[in-house]
């Protein structure tokens, strides 16, 4: 496919990998980063973008983002920014089947919008109790392993499919949550809970499931990556092991940056996650955790039908819509921990990229233009009408945000234009 | 946060709990209680303020006593009662909550008076109708879930108050499986608002949900200890599903260790009342000697909660 | 109108005892209607040396304007010590005028049986009559104006007096 010579002229181009953060002009040829600042020789531009007042950055990489209806989510993403994903395995049917991954591959190369990356089912059908065919998957396209939100209950299943991960150096994605502490909690175990009258679900449930992760990682070698951390204590696990060495990584949801249980009001379905959103000082411990670095920041794009939200708490369906939030909330973070963009940027763009081990995230010459250009400061209100995902599930609906998309461009082609 | 209970003007707009409602409007209700009292003593026990209304019992959760109670004080208003058998209807075929409040509203329901498994249930109706502009149809919360139940917590602060006059130096202690309690929180919150000055949750561990000090309890474990010097003793039922062994051994241990006898019973102020929403697991929680003594007031518990939700379906349908 | 011209309840409560005395019987029960009104029917129980104790009526729970105005903030118990059924009763009452107040207490005690009649015993007529209702006995006819209200007021001492109040 022929791909034009873009000039993207008087952007601020922030590039957290390289350490680039400075008004330059970005060359793209061949689907390509050509150059950053002076055109390359013989260079001819045939489109040319103002970024003026705005930042040009890497293509946001989001670590997990269901894609119920396949064309409209992906539109979503790039609407957001972001110019790759990772779709976990619990699709309808799950992703533990060679031909399942390779017809999502294909069709998503085929709308050729975000790339995806699929994430496979760690066990048959997310059962838990036998192992997929993890070699077979990996040939099919899968980059990484997980049981999404489903557990593992029987330990000795899980030390052997981490063994058989490791065999390969296949990465592990665990959503650490011990299944019978969850039990049918629908809320974080604390005072709301005990308020309102719904069944919690304690921070034990995370740090056991943690500690069960990390000594059975490291028996078995495997590259773990703990999924959508909830809890101070579930964080200081992990720091913990990576200041003995472990070279775990994990990450945050982006809703659990700004929300806690105060914000389930009186019974606001918006406000059901899993994990569930936890107290205050969960949430300002998870800021910290991303505003350092020791967590990537993903969407858990989970787009969720009215019928599925206007149900009694506990009968809710759990997740919110998060591909076009997962930038302007990321930068409403960086605003108010006072933290460089460059770093806030880092989370949703090489830090993600580095997790699953993809060439994404930024802006190196010679690697593919996957490129996001925004307005920062630009105010725009989350309705159902701006939201281009099929879920409209968030309680940030109404709310204004600040920080727009403009333009989108995955491998040198302009995917998304406002 | 708008409080979904209160309208522009303050007044109840629906009943869903006794957390966020202002002293005001509980004592209000509680002396519009007091006038209903006498319309059950009179011959005729009508009146007509609700002529013309129809009042559904939305009962997804069976209680007989319950939807009971409210049909009689409906009717002693002289509304329309009209008792949805949910097994039966459209919902047991996979129709949603909120389809069927909204097939009831074109049904001209002017209130519903609902009872639901799950916690938060009445809010969903309350936001539902504020959405498609029926401010006009009342949500009276029956119980929902775990959380609340607040005509039983409003009924059992009328018996308080019918019998000790004054909360501020009430010392009072709630026994039984809290957690799982919605009487339990609504008494809480209300005697909490009306200024009691002590309450005690008295309860084992597992019975107890966690940060419940939060709620402004005292918590005891030893029964003895929760009821000594106390004005008030509120009794909950232990419900069979809790006797399934992870949460408590067995229904005989919890009647030795929180089961009120007329020896506990005597380490209480000799004045005290012995509360009990109902049905009484006689010889579990309560011993019949206790429950049958002068010092009970569950049989008035049962009259006032006529009135009390006479009052409230009245002062809704008012407002 | 100032308070020196407006007459003086406590004789008024005196003439009407004269005018109900002569068509008074053996089993004439009164029943006064709050607040005014029980006030009349207790000086009329006196004056007329009548033994029953008085029924006191309040008609928050049988007002037709329930669906505007919701329930009466303050309000006060009804309570009719005899049986109703067959008697002659006397419903007293310090100002007519809508008439709806007394519609609400007909009502209200033909809850209580079925009387043998019921004769309407009232200070004062101010007319504005929108029912059609109108006193057996009545001491005083004065018409007023829509802003205008007639206040019956009992002073520390229980002594009754008039007031005249103007509305916005």
């Amino acid at each position: 496919m022929h791909t034009h010579n873009i000039h993207i002229r008087n952007g601020r181009v922030i590039d957290p990998k390289n350490g680039v953060d400075a008004t330059l002009d970005v060359f793209i040829a061949d689907g390509r980063i050509a150059a950053l600042g002076r055109a390359p020789a013989g260079f001819v531009a045939e489109r040319t973008i103002d970024a003026s007042r705005q930042i040009v950055c890497p293509g946001l990489v989001d670590l997990s983002a269901h894609l119920a209806g396949i064309e409209s989510e992906l539109l979503a993403a790039v609407a957001g920014g972001i110019t790759a994903l990772a779709c976990p395995p619990d699709t309808k049917p799950p992703l533990d089947e060679p031909g399942l991954v390779e017809r999502l591959v294909r069709r998503s190369e085929t709308l050729g919008l975000a790339q995806v990356y699929p994430i496979g089912a760690l066990t048959r059908q997310l059962d838990g109790e036998k192992l997929s065919e993890l070699s077979n998957l990996t040939r099919a396209g899968c980059i990484a392993f997980s049981q999404a939100k489903q557990p593992i209950v029987d330990t000795q299943v899980l030390l052997r499919a981490m063994q058989y991960a490791a065999t390969f150096a296949y990465a592990v994605h665990l959503q650490a949550q011990d299944h019978h502490l969850t039990g049918d909690g629908v809320a974080h175990d604390g005072e709301i809970a005990s308020r309102l009258g719904l069944t919690g679900i304690p921070v034990c449930a995370e740090t056991i499931a943690i500690g069960t992760a990390l000594q059975l990682a490291r028996e078995t070698g495997v590259q773990l990556h703990l999924a959508r951390l909830s809890s101070a204590a579930g964080i200081a696990l992990v720091r913990e092991a990576r200041r003995a060495g472990v070279a775990v990584t994990c990450d945050i949801a982006v809703h659990h940056l700004h929300l806690s249980e105060m914000d389930i009001g009186y019974f606001d379905s918006h406000a059901r996650f899993d994990p569930p959103l936890r107290s205050d000082s969960d949430r300002d411990a998870l800021r910290a955790a991303a505003a350092d670095g020791l967590a990537a920041i993903c969407s858990d794009h989970t787009p969720i039908d009215e019928d599925g939200k206007q149900l009694p708490f506990a009968e809710a369906l759990p997740g919110a819509t998060g591909l076009e939030l997962l930038l302007p909330l990321t930068l409403k973070l960086a605003e108010e921990m006072k933290l460089p963009l460059a770093a806030a940027l880092a989370r949703i763009t090489c830090d993600p990229a580095a997790i699953l081990g993809i060439e994404a995230g930024a802006l190196s010459i010679g690697s593919p233009a996957d490129v996001c250009i925004f307005d920062p400061a630009e105010p725009w209100q989350v309705t159902a009408e701006t939201l281009r995902s099929e879920g409209k599930n968030t309680p940030f609906l109404g709310y204004e945000m600040a920080g727009r998309v403009h333009t989108t461009l995955v491998g040198g082609r302009v995917v998304f234009a406002l | 946060m708008h409080n979904p209970q209160l309208n522009s003007n303050g007044e109840l707009n629906h009943l869903l709990s006794i957390d966020g409602l202002p002293r005001e409007v509980l004592t209000h209700i509680l002396d519009t209680a007091s006038n209903f009292l006498e319309v059950s003593d009179r011959d005729v026990k009508k009146v007509p303020l609700l002529r013309g209304k129809s009042v559904f019992n939305l009962f997804f959760e069976n209680s007989t006593r319950t939807r009971t109670t409210f049909e009689i004080a409906a009717k002693r208003l002289s509304a329309d009662v009209i008792n949805l058998d949910v097994s039966r209807s459209s919902t047991a075929k996979g129709e949603t909550l909120l389809d069927t409040v909204d097939n009831l509203v074109a049904m001209h329901a002017d209130m519903f008076v609902v009872r639901h498994a799950s916690s938060g249930a009445p809010y969903l109706i309350a936001d539902h109708l504020h959405r498609v502009g029926r401010n006009d149809v009342h949500v009276v919360n029956a119980g929902d879930g775990r959380h609340a139940h607040p005509t039983q917590g409003l009924l059992d602060m009328y018996t308080i108050r019918h019998y000790k006059k004054d909360f501020t130096n009430l010392r009072v202690a709630i026994v039984g499986d809290i957690l799982h309690s919605r009487v339990a929180r609504s008494d809480i919150h209300a005697l909490s608002t009306l200024g009691a000055a002590e309450v005690r949750a008295v309860a084992p561990k597992t019975l107890l949900p966690s940060a419940v000090e939060k709620m402004g309890v005292r918590v005891c474990h030893d029964l003895a200890e929760g009821v000594r010097d106390c004005d008030v003793i509120i009794m909950l039922r232990l419900q069979n599903e809790r006797m399934n062994g992870t949460l408590l051994p067995s229904a005989g241990e919890y009647s030795k260790c929180y089961g009120l006898t007329p020896k506990i019973l005597a380490l209480a102020r000799p004045d005290a009342i012995v509360m009990h929403p109902g049905p009484m697991n006689r010889g579990v929680e309560i011993d019949s000697e206790v429950a049958d003594g002068p010092q009970a007031v569950i049989l008035p518990q049962v009259t006032f909660g006529i009135a009390v939700r006479m009052a409230v379906l009245s002062i809704l349908a008012g407002n | 109108m100032p308070l020196s011209e407006l007459p003086d309840a406590e004789a008024q409560c005196a003439q009407l005892a004269e005018l109900i005395r002569p068509q008074l019987s053996p089993d004439t029960a009164l029943v006064g209607i709050h607040s005014g009104g029980v006030w009349v029917a207790r000086r009329l129980r006196e004056l007329l040396g009548l033994s029953d104790e008085i029924g006191l009526i309040d008609v928050s729970f049988y007002r037709d304007d329930f669906g505007e105005k919701g329930l009466h903030p303050q309000i006060k118990p009804t309570s009719i010590p005899f049986d109703v059924e067959g008697r002659p009763l006397i419903l007293v009452d310090d100002v007519l005028y809508t008439g709806r107040t007394t519609r609400a207490a007909i009502n209200e005690l033909f809850d209580y049986g079925r009387p043998a009649s019921i004769r309407l015993a009232v200070l004062a007529d101010r007319g504005g009559r929108e029912l059609p209702i109108c006193a057996d006995y009545c001491t005083w006819q004065i018409d007023l104006g829509k802003h205008e209200e007639l206040v019956l007021e009992a002073d520390a001492s229980a002594h009754l007096q008039w007031r005249l109040a103007q509305h916005a």
